[in-house]
């Protein structure tokens, strides 16, 4: 037992807290942020390399032994996600140190950044299912100050209805944590998961499956729960947007695969058809969205649904190779994403509008920009030997082996609509006659695309270095395919 | 005992949930309020009500009350506490900014931004 699970936790929380008592001297901000997020990252790639070493990390806080008190569990999943979390968290504090208007770095938003990584290493990392409903609740919080920031009328309207819909899931996970307890008397997630498994999953259980499906899916944005999502995506700063855009329905993702991996596995008939239905149609919708709008915003807003389908599809299946990939791609999508947000917020910073039709002729002026976004493009759809590639060719293997043709046929053809709706940004807004642009920050456009341009490196390592990072992602499935390896860790029978 | 709870959450349900669905932004939160108070009181129900026994554990007590719903129904109101509180602020900082309070007419749309 050693406290190395709790320091990508700590050390933004202290952070924020050293943050407070000075918010109006920006450069202090700004210089401790980054300092802080390095640390976070560094933690993180010893905690990935700890765990790669010696198996599953758990730590019981106030050493109260494992099913009494609440411990922290780093296997390699969480670990992973933990370290990618930090790595994005800190390449978008760089970018926005450029983007963001001092008026919004002078009323907290570095504070609130920190809050949100506190809130969301802790879901990755915490064992206890009513701590992971606490972290929510955290950095649910710290993204209502960063949506919020700024005040334009749009913002303050999108945000209202984020709030609400966020607060009416947080509800729903209480009922379900309360359904839950009532049945298994227990609420570490490793004595859940053993209890389940004595009473062997009668129809309440699966009841309680489904409700936090409903609970996850309104976080994740999962068909027909992600109505909210574009508008209020649509609302916040490029930066802000980027970190919810990557971050926060990954959480809603992996709290999906965890429950549904851990708990819910004994009667995979009904829930993980569900499961899988719903993610193939949300497939469909983001599809949908993202041939549909011409706003470069939306474009990409509509890509995180496909991306949530095309994970949830992989967990859906539960053979160990659709495992594999659905992690594959869970951590390539959010770098991917991220990225993604970056660039095309620099285009709206040399343009000053996020419509494609104000837009044309960027790749004159600005060559390095066209072809990062390119690459990234490819990336996203998955093109060989960019990181997209892996991820999607497992899920797809995972679905032929279990016998299904129509989700992996969907999965397939979502990556062409995908490169055509991300290629029509590049066509549109790179090729074509340039036009006369005024946007105010312009003159940053190239010490922006250092951090955007850094993480597609780390995107195009992943992608092919695949070879490399195999053993650990394989590592991470083992206790998702058999969850005795999680349990046995935490409990230490 | 926890039949009539039972009834009184379905209640605060149903009533979060007509208020919820209403168009003044006011109720709504309202709604949002008696909805996590609802959530609240089922945690608390959930794990079985017993009255005359404290909530401690020790060597020879075999009758005592589960500690834990009460430690984690407080946790709860404390955080939907917080919420609430953030969201009425924000809501009046809404209403101060938009001019109205009517969710028909916070309709986000391309054109009207």
């Amino acid at each position: 037992m050693i406290n190395l699970p709790l320091l990508p936790i700590l050390i933004p929380l202290l952070t924020a807290v050293i943050l407070m008592f000075f918010p109006k001297r920006i450069k202090a901000q700004r210089v401790i942020s980054i300092i802080a997020s390095i640390g976070a990252v560094v933690a993180s790639i010893i905690l990935v390399a700890t765990v790669k070493q010696d198996g599953i990390q758990t730590l019981n806080l106030g050493d109260w032994p494992a099913p009494y008190g609440i411990p922290l569990v780093s296997d390699m999943l969480s670990a992973l996600l933990v370290l990618t979390t930090s790595i994005i968290t800190l390449f978008v504090i760089w970018y926005s140190i450029y983007y963001m208007d001092e008026e919004h770095e002078r009323f907290f938003y570095y504070i609130g950044i920190q809050f949100l990584l506190v809130g969301i290493n802790g879901a990755f990392t915490t064992g206890d299912i009513f701590n992971l409903f606490v972290f929510f609740e955290v950095f649910l919080i710290a993204s209502y100050l960063l949506i919020v920031l700024g005040g334009r009328k749009a913002q303050l309207r999108e945000s209202i209805k984020y709030v609400l819909i966020n607060v009416i899931s947080s509800a729903l996970f209480v009922t379900a944590i309360a359904y839950l307890y009532s049945v298994v008397g227990t609420l570490n997630m490793a004595h859940v998961s053993q209890r389940i498994a004595e009473i062997d999953q009668p129809g309440i259980v699966t009841v309680i499956a489904i409700l936090f499906l409903l609970v996850f899916g309104l976080k994740g944005a999962i068909f027909p729960l992600y109505f909210w999502l574009p508008s209020s995506y649509h609302a916040p700063p490029i930066p802000v947007l980027a970190l919810f855009g990557a971050l926060l329905t990954k959480v809603g993702i992996y709290s999906i695969m965890r429950t549904y991996t851990l708990f819910f596995y004994h009667d995979v008939g009904y829930t993980h058809t569900v499961l899988g239905v719903l993610s193939l149609l949300t497939i469909v919708v983001g599809i949908i969205g993202a041939v549909a709008y011409r706003d470069v915003k939306m474009i990409i807003i509509y890509n995180i649904i496909i991306a949530v389908g095309v994970i949830l599809y992989g967990v859906s299946v539960m053979t160990p190779d659709a495992l594999e990939g659905a992690v594959f791609y869970l951590l390539h999508d959010m770098v991917i994403k991220a990225a993604l947000f970056l660039l095309v917020g620099i285009m709206i910073a040399i343009v000053g509008s996020s419509h494609l039709k104000d837009m044309g002729g960027l790749i004159q002026k600005y060559p390095w920009l066209g072809w990062t976004y390119f690459i990234a493009a490819l990336s996203l759809a998955g093109i060989p030997p960019l990181s997209g590639f892996v991820g999607k060719l497992l899920i797809v293997r995972g679905g032929f082996v279990a016998e299904d043709y129509i989700g992996p046929g969907l999965v397939l053809l979502s990556s062409l609509l995908v490169l055509y709706s991300a290629m029509r940004i590049f066509t549109n807004g790179f090729w074509g006659t340039p036009k006369e642009y005024h946007g105010a920050k312009a003159h940053l456009a190239y010490r922006l695309l250092i951090p955007a341009a850094a993480l597609i490196m780390i995107a195009i390592a992943y992608g092919v270095g695949a070879e490399a990072v195999r053993p650990f992602i394989t590592q991470a499935v083992e206790p998702l395919v058999n969850p005795a390896i999680y349990i046995d860790a935490v409990l230490k029978e | 005992m926890e039949i009539l709870m039972s009834i009184v959450i379905g209640i605060l349900f149903s009533s979060a949930m007509y208020l919820i669905l209403s168009k003044s932004l006011l109720r709504i939160i309202i709604g949002t309020a008696l909805l996590s108070h609802g959530a609240h009181l089922l945690l608390l129900t959930m794990s079985g009500l017993k009255t005359g026994e404290a909530a401690v554990l020790r060597e020879g007590v075999h009758s005592y009350t589960d500690p834990l719903p009460q430690a984690l129904v407080l946790t709860a109101i404390v955080i939907s506490f917080g919420v609430t509180a953030f969201f009425l602020v924000l809501a009046y900082r809404a209403y101060q900014e938009l001019g109205t309070d009517n969710m028909e007419q916070m309709r986000g749309t391309e054109t009207n931004d």
